[in-house]
């Protein structure tokens, strides 16, 4: 089934690539129109993931990886990049000498610096971590076509179409639904208990900045948990920053203060946490598990694993076949992770209907942005463009309400689900 | 360089006094400063050896992160271009005695003009949006220099601070324009016209690192020439010496506080322009990131001489690369390369102490030289 729908996507974005060609200027520069075939068929989605082969013995010796990160260990979202990499490195069998992680790369030309200074190092393959890196990386891959660079998080790749530049990202709000069950049942619990009544169950959420990647991420949490704890309601707090532990620990005693009874966060720095810690707070996590700082309010934390990626791409560099465009990782793919639930803090139950959730999505009977399940300005989403090419303007350009669902992630890897809907109240925004 | 082995009978009496020197000779001088970094390296590479790295290996990699290849070399050059040439145009400010801590500021401020001449103004000849590009930079960067002098100069406002939290309006103003500008809902603008390249500075004879290099030295020997050989150097100087000998003298002392800064501010716009328009093509708060606060210390370290200023910045990009290959190649933190950095500087700036005191050692001990 899944395989079908992300061949039905396939087929709808070489229909939409042609479409864009046609109108966008931009978009024809770099690729010849007899070109788009190739480059849409490129363009694919999980299918792909599975098929990157097995290599000969010894193929791996050569290789040699690179991976360059915003911050470093400290952060939560850049240890989740190493540690993937690890992972990976350690499936493929490489050795660390074919591993080189450049750390704390702002979002400048350092970062082009730093994607040369990997090719001088002799890097095959090269991946970079943040948003912000995306142009400097693509202006490196246009200049070294004999290196593979891979940008997780970004936009450009499917409509660039230079050979050597990829995205990758996950579909990780299908990761955040489920942690979103998580934190629904433990409401449940205390209203149960009598703790608070089912109005006072209002949640509170800690992000980053109010663009798609953090609005998908906290929409995705919230209808997770109102699929269990219909009254739900949310609060959502801005700081500003993907790592800042002073702003991310104050947004969250803010969110307590102003009566929230469960916290996530989408951030990377250990601020809400410890927050909600030292508050005695439940807590869903992001990127890892927190349970070693927080034993007692851990709940259960999604992640995106990419050592399945990695793995791809790598495979795909030393077989020599292409990478896609735009590679999405899922549930299925082993992309989209759950660390263990905490059964001190999580409701009991939390497990067995997190698994029943999960079966749900992979058969395609559960769809986390079901436009039934959710309202906007007190009307059902019948209709939506969202900017899925980018161009200079911005415009938003795809229909994404397919068959009764917002179909995140499927147009391209990177999430552009920016839709404001009922029940979540934001105190800020911030860019 | 020290000799403390002498016997100690007398405890009453302290071991050791200090003795303001009245002066040093060049040589001197620079043989307690490359004593002072040998001394650094040493505990560094201690430190290093106890963590369990060859120190050797350490020294060789640091080397490598600004000599390892071609490219890194010319790279080593334009960041410590883009170092000296903001510590060059804090020089005529300090040595007016006005404490001028808004490089980050002024050259923030000098890029953000540019960002924007080079998003908007694009209906133009391109040689001409340059001019544009440059002239705004300049222009954005002396007003932010102007603003702390005048009220320097007419209420006696304090400059530090001033022109300290003009930094904090710049960081603030640019993340606002970057918001405004930027239509992605990304906070970032990205490469600004990455595919016509219009209103970047031009790379010379296809080598894109060589530009900042020739500008700032360029930059750096007018100011010295400003300095010393003309009458607004000896002006500005008298005017930090003494502000009542300079009016003495007749020097207009407003006057002159408001054309250094306008200087200074501009020059650092002038360096905001080199980084937007010439290396990053892009935008963010943390364009200058952070260089203009090194920059104080560089001009400081260099006793407010641009030449003495390029060795410095050198010195400063050449820890700051080394470090980060370190910390890339022997997979340490990037905090380590920190620590080397400062230990570093610690042992030069405090090498500043004993060029201006020699160690008296008291009665039968023996005098040490520095």
């Amino acid at each position: 089934m899944k395989k079908i729908v992300a061949l039905g996507m396939s087929a709808m974005m070489v229909l939409g690539l042609a479409a864009c060609s046609g109108t966008d200027e931009a978009a024809t520069t770099t690729a010849a129109s007899n070109d788009n075939t190739k480059a849409a068929a490129d363009v694919t989605t999980v299918a792909d993931a599975e098929t990157a082969g097995t290599v000969e013995e010894g193929a791996m010796d050569d290789v040699k990886v690179g991976l360059i990160c915003l911050h470093d260990e400290n952060s939560t979202y850049d240890l989740n990049f190493i540690n993937g990499l690890k992972e990976a490195a350690t499936n493929l069998g490489l050795s660390d000498d074919q591993v080189v992680i450049k750390t704390n790369i702002p979002e400048t030309s350092d970062c082009y610096e730093a994607a040369l200074d990997l090719v001088d190092a002799g890097c095959d393959i090269i991946f970079a971590d943040s948003f912000g890196h995306e142009q400097f990386i693509l202006q490196a891959a246009e200049e070294n076509p004999d290196v593979e660079f891979c940008h997780a998080t970004g936009t450009l790749a499917h409509t660039e179409e230079v050979a050597n530049f990829h995205n990758a990202f996950a579909s990780i709000y299908e990761g955040r639904y489920l942690a979103g069950v998580a934190a629904g049942l433990k409401l449940n619990e205390m209203i149960d208990a009598g703790k608070i009544t089912a109005d006072e169950a209002l949640m509170g959420y800690v992000g980053a900045y109010t663009y798609a990647e953090v609005i998908s991420g906290y929409t995705s949490f919230y209808l997770g948990a109102k699929s269990v704890c219909p009254s739900v309601t949310m609060k959502v707090q801005f700081t500003g920053s993907w790592y800042d532990e002073t702003a991310e620990k104050e947004a969250a005693n803010t969110l307590i203060n102003a009566g929230c009874v469960l916290i996530s966060q989408h951030a990377d720095s250990m601020g809400a946490p410890t927050a909600c810690e030292e508050a005695g707070v439940p807590n869903v996590s992001y990127n890892g598990s927190t349970v070693s700082a927080c034993p007692n309010t851990f709940i259960v934390s999604s992640r995106i694993n990419w050592a399945p990626y990695y793995e791809y791409a790598v495979t795909s560099v030393v077989n020599d076949t292409a990478i896609a465009y735009d590679w999405v990782g899922t549930i299925s793919t082993g992309s989209v992770i759950l660390t263990d639930v905490n059964t001190k803090a999580a409701a009991e139950g939390t497990q067995a209907k997190i698994d029943e959730v999960k079966a749900g999505l992979l058969d395609g009977s559960v769809k986390v942005f079901d436009t039934t399940t959710f309202t906007v300005d007190g009307a059902a989403l019948t209709t939506y463009l969202a900017d899925v090419d980018t161009d200079d303007a911005f415009t938003p350009d795809t229909e994404a309400i397919v068959d009764g669902a917002f179909a995140e992630s499927t147009f391209r890897s990177a999430p552009y689900f920016n839709v404001n809907i009922d029940g979540i109240e934001l105190l800020n925004t911030m860019f | 360089m020290e000799n403390t082995s002498v016997n100690g009978k007398k405890a009453h009496e302290p071991l050791f006094h200090l003795v303001k020197r009245d002066s040093i000779k060049f040589w001197q001088s620079w043989l307690i400063r490359i004593g002072a970094v040998v001394a650094a390296l040493i505990i560094v590479a201690i430190i290093a050896s106890l963590m369990g790295y060859d120190p050797l290996s350490f020294y060789k990699t640091m080397w490598e992160g600004s000599f390892g290849s071609k490219r890194k070399i010319w790279k080593f050059l334009q960041s410590g271009a883009v170092l000296l040439g903001l510590a060059v145009a804090l020089a005529p400010a300090f040595r007016m005695r006005f404490w001028n801590t808004g490089a980050e500021g002024q050259a923030l401020i000098g890029g953000l003009a540019a960002a924007a001449v080079m998003q908007f103004a694009t209906g133009v000849p391109s040689a001409v949006q340059i001019i544009f590009v440059i002239g705004a930079g300049v222009l954005a960067g002396a007003i932010w220099g102007f603003l702390p002098a005048v009220c320097k100069a007419n209420w006696g406002t304090n400059e530090t601070l001033f022109t300290l939290m003009m930094n904090y309006i710049a960081m603030q103003l640019t993340s606002f324009f970057i918001y405004s500008w930027d239509k992605s809902g990304h906070g970032n603008l990205g490469i600004i016209n990455r595919k016509t390249k219009l209103g970047w500075l031009p790379s010379l004879g296809g080598n894109e690192y060589i530009l900042a290099i020739i500008v700032v030295l360029l930059v750096t020997i007018g100011i010295h020439i400003y300095l010393v050989y003309l009458k607004h150097g000896y002006e500005l100087a008298v005017v930090g010496e003494s502000e009542n000998t300079a009016r003495y003298v007749g020097i207009n002392v407003k006057k002159v506080i408001i054309r250094t800064m306008i200087l200074s501010g501009a020059l650092c716009g002038l360096v905001g322009v080199l980084v937007v328009s010439g290396i990053d093509h892009t935008i963010t708060k943390d364009s200058i990131g952070g260089q203009g606060f090194t920059a104080i210390m560089v001009s400081w370290m260099a006793k407010f001489n641009p030449f003495y200023m390029i060795f410095c910045a050198l010195l400063i990009i050449f820890l700051e690369r080394g470090g980060s290959e370190v910390s890339t190649v022997l997979g340490l933190n990037d905090s380590f390369s920190e620590i080397v950095s400062g230990i570093i500087i610690l042992f030069i700036i405090g090498s500043e102490f004993f060029i201006n005191y020699r160690i008296m050692f008291n009665k039968h001990r023996r005098e040490v030289e520095g």
